[in-house]
């Protein structure tokens, strides 16, 4: 069975855009719709990670335990944006909690079936690869912002030039 | 005597350095360590007229003075004279103890404005970190005061937890409105909270505006600013484009003192409100 | 204005012009030794300058030596300026009172009229630094009335310098050593030690000058006399005892901001605040609020301050300029560079007290040639060392 519904869902989302119909259908096969409700849990820390979520609809936040009860939200990712790299590498256990914060719609990535299909098609695999990184460069930055405390007690002399 | 002095302007105080006894009129808390106080002017005085961005010499009896931007409405007929205030210090804490009835000392309105003029017609972002709210809040009313004048009016604030977010409840009037659209993130949020979580740069790109007709006014801590008017150049804007407000130690805030002084600005006078491609060679320099 | 040209006065009459400025209200402030310098205080007669006198200069270092002849101004300038005068190291703002009714009222402080000073042997550089001081407190949108009113009543008596400093360099800032006539003045005078007599060719600058002139038991000036005038201050002019590395400079040192120079003259500056002190164009203040042991009454009051304090750029949490590297930058880029952009000229006028009265003697011609030379000699020129200094007379 071809799952021609998913293709151009995939093709509209920001993280897809521009990759060549042939990687598109490649992948279409490895996606599945899904729902959450507010509240609802996307992902567990420590829990294996098989997969990743292309955001349509909504919002999520990434959620560590809080140092004194409950959990600390750390940061929130909305619809055309994607959630989840554990399945990259090993040992493929998520590192936080994903929560849906709204009622969220979603495209939920297989990895394992993505990892195959990028070991078969390492151009495929270099393509995907870059766009992830390109998202881990972009969080690993602005988590850094988050670190620097910005809108807390700030001097000029402290702070970094760029 | 020495021949040609050189002419000074008419029109301003004479004595720009002795405060006007005004009364506290209202006080309201806002957060933990910020608070808003409405003033009056006493006797005869008149209320005072500024434009958005400016800011007042507030003076709490025997303790000192603080460059305090105004945070209400500026259009004419708006009561009170709005200042927000974070508590840091000795004069801030001194004027975190007052309360109605109370007096203090102002001098002012100093400094440039925001661009209202400039940006009419265009798109309008304001971004604010923290207690960077208060002095763009006059230029968000006064924009509210005159839509039509404007595109589309996005309002981007970063606060470090939902307790510390400025004017919740107005900020969420603000979003309400027509043609207006709102995001609000937190650094971290422990309570239920269904605004965005992470940095205020990220922000960005989830507003909606026409990088080639739009005004951008930031207001925070430098290195906020900084990084967010990176972040708008990268979505298109231009640095003619974007407008940041400075902030330095001021005794006089006229000039006088030489304290304020960035390179060859005096922040009181020239500015706090600075076009960023003006500004942005000092703005990177490192203990300056 | 038709002012009478020149005329000479001897030596001998030189209190004729001190009378005729005290019949006019005036009070003379001028040069007279205390503590083993020459500085600013009241003069009642001639013989209160420091006749045969002279200074030593070089960095860090003032010393007074005789001189062979009997001069009233044989020497350079000490370590105060005008400035005080005008623009005073302490001055109240307002007083504020608290009622009982927690009514709070303002009074402005310094009310009272200046006295009406007349400045004795003012020298070219320190005409200009006065006229760069009226552009700070009065050249903008805001006027500093406590300066205005002191400077509207002076009157002001300048010398051509007769003897260059070890450490001036007014040649090379353009600012001396001769007073001309595009800066303000009302009388001017070059002093004259020749075989035929000692005596003091004066030029009025103003309507007033010009009067006080017309009363002075004075004789035509003959060309000779202006000839041997000028020969006065072109000797001075050749005995510079520094020089400022002078086109270009503001644009060499802003692009040199991470210079290593500038760590260079961090490890040898204490941060001692001397230099901008004894500046006759800096300017900055701090102020100061106290209160009354009652508690109802309250101060305001002005100081002069320095951008050598680590308070200086203080903001909640610390201060902008913490190293002792970015206040030397601060102080230096402003004074040369950001000056120009601020007030239209330089802020150095080229006196050399800062290098004379800075206890480890850096010296700021020094520095900026240093700046100019390490990495950028082509964008600046005339970079040279140090001229040799004039021996003392
Ligand atoms: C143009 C301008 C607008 C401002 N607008 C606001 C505002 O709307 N709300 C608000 O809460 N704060 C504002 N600030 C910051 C506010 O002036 C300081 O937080 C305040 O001066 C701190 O004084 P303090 O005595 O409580 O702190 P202390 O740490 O005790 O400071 C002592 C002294 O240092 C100086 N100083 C300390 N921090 C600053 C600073 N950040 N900026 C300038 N001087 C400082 C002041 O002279 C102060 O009196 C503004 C500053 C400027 C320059
Ligand atoms: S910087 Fe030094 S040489 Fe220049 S005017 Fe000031 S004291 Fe004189
Ligand atoms: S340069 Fe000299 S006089 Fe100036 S602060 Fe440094 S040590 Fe003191």
């Amino acid at each position: 069975m071809k799952v021609t519904t998913l293709e151009p869902i995939l093709r509209e989302h920001p993280f897809f855009a521009g990759l060549p119909d042939t990687g598109l259908t490649l992948i279409t096969g490895c996606a599945k719709n899904v729902r959450f409700e507010a509240g609802a849990a996307l992902a567990r820390e420590g829990d294996p990670a098989e997969h990743f979520y292309l955001i349509r609809e909504g919002r999520v936040s990434l959620e560590l335990p809080a140092p004194h009860g409950g959990t600390v939200k750390i940061q929130t990712i909305d619809a055309g944006e994607v959630v989840g790299w554990s399945w990259l590498m090993p040992p493929y256990q998520w590192q936080f909690d994903i929560s849906a914060v709204t009622p969220v719609r979603a495209l939920e990535m297989d990895g394992t079936c993505l990892r195959g299909k990028c070991d078969a098609d390492p151009r495929l695999g270099y393509e995907l690869m870059k766009r992830f990184s390109r998202v881990m460069v972009e969080r690993l930055a602005s988590t850094r912002l988050q670190l620097l405390d910005l809108y807390g007690v700030q001097h000029p002399a402290s702070s970094p030039t760029s | 005597m020495s021949a040609s002095l050189p002419n000074t302007m008419p029109g301003l105080p004479a004595a720009p350095l002795v405060p006007e006894p005004w009364q506290v009129a209202a006080r309201r808390e806002e957060t933990a360590d910020t608070f808003t106080l409405t003033l009056q002017p006493t006797g005869e005085a008149e209320p005072m007229r500024f434009q958005p961005g400016q800011f007042n010499m507030l003076y709490a009896f025997g303790t000192g003075e603080s460059a305090i931007s105004i945070s209400g409405d500026p259009s004419e007929g708006s009561s009170g004279l709005i200042h927000t205030v974070r508590r840091v210090g000795y004069v801030t804490s001194a004027l975190a103890r007052l309360s109605p009835g109370d007096m203090v000392g102002v001098r002012g309105p100093f400094g440039s404005a925001w661009p209202m003029e400039d940006a009419r017609g265009r798109d309008l972002i304001f971004m604010a970190g923290g207690i960077g709210l208060a002095p763009l809040r006059p230029a968000i009313y006064h924009a509210l005061n005159h839509r039509a004048d404007y595109g589309r009016i996005i309002i981007l604030t970063g606060a470090r937890t939902p307790e510390d977010a400025l004017y919740l409840a107005e900020q969420e009037t603000w979003r309400e409105q027509d043609g207006v659209e709102g995001h609000l993130t937190v650094d971290r949020a422990e309570t239920p909270w269904t605004h965005n979580v992470g940095v205020v740069t990220t922000l960005v790109p989830k507003a909606c505006f026409d990088p080639a007709n739009a005004v951008a006014m930031i207001c925070g801590p430098e290195i906020m600013m900084r990084y967010s008017a990176m972040e708008l150049r990268k979505s298109g804007l231009t640095d003619n484009r974007i407008y940041v407000t400075m902030e330095r130690n001021m005794k006089c805030a006229v000039a006088f003192c030489g304290h304020c002084q960035l390179g060859p600005e005096f922040i009181c006078k020239d500015g706090p409100v600075y076009r960023f491609d003006r500004i942005r060679f000092w703005f990177s320099q490192r203990e300056f | 204005m038709k002012l009478p040209q020149s005329a000479l006065l001897e030596r001998a009459s030189f209190d004729t012009l001190l009378d005729a400025l005290r019949r006019r209200g005036f009070k003379v402030v001028g040069p007279v030794i205390q503590d083993e310098a020459i500085v600013y205080d009241t003069v009642t007669a001639s013989a209160d300058l420091p006749v045969g006198w002279t200074d030593e200069q070089d960095g860090g270092h003032y010393r007074l030596k005789r001189r062979k002849d009997e001069a009233l101004f044989g020497y350079a300038v000490g370590p105060h300026s005008w400035k005080k005068y005008l623009h005073p190291a302490n001055l109240k703002l307002w007083d504020a009172t608290r009622d009982a009714g927690a009514a709070l009222r303002f009074e402005e402080g310094d009310t009272e009229k200046p006295p009406k000073l007349a400045f004795l042997g003012v020298r070219s550089c320190e005409l200009r630094a006065i006229a760069i001081q009226d552009k700070v407190f009065m050249g903008s949108a805001f006027t500093d009335e406590h300066y205005r009113k002191r400077r509207e009543r002076i009157f002001t008596i300048a010398v051509n310098c007769g003897t260059a400093g070890g450490t001036c360099f007014c040649v090379s800032m353009k600012t001396g050593p001769k007073v001309t006539g595009d800066v303000a003045f009302d009388l001017a005078l070059t002093e004259l030690l020749e075989e035929s007599g000692h005596y003091f060719l004066i030029t009025a600058g103003s309507e007033a000058g010009a009067e006080i002139l017309k009363e002075l038991p004075t004789r035509p000036a003959t060309p000779e006399d202006l000839a041997t005038a000028d020969a006065v201050v072109d000797r001075t002019a050749q005995n510079m005892g520094r020089e400022m590395p002078a086109e270009g400079l503001p644009k060499v040192l802003l692009e040199n901001l991470e210079h290593p120079r500038w760590d260079d003259v961090a490890e040898r500056c204490l941060s001692c605040a001397n230099c901008t002190m004894a500046c006759p164009t800096c300017f900055c203040t701090t102020v100061e609020d106290t209160t009354d042991l009652t508690g109802d009454h309250a101060e305001r009051w002005r100081r002069w301050d320095s951008c050598f304090t680590l308070d200086f750029t203080y903001m909640h949490g610390g201060s902008v300029q913490q190293s002792a590297r970015s206040r030397y930058r601060q102080w230096m880029t402003h004074k040369l560079a950001t000056w120009h952009e601020q007030f239209g000229s330089s802020g150095c006028v080229g006196c050399g007290r800062c290098i004379t009265w800075c206890p480890v003697g850096i010296d700021l011609t020094e520095e900026a040639a240093a700046i100019c030379t390490v990495e950028n000699s082509n964008t600046a020129t005339n970079i040279s060392e140090p001229a040799s200094r004039d021996p003392s007379p």
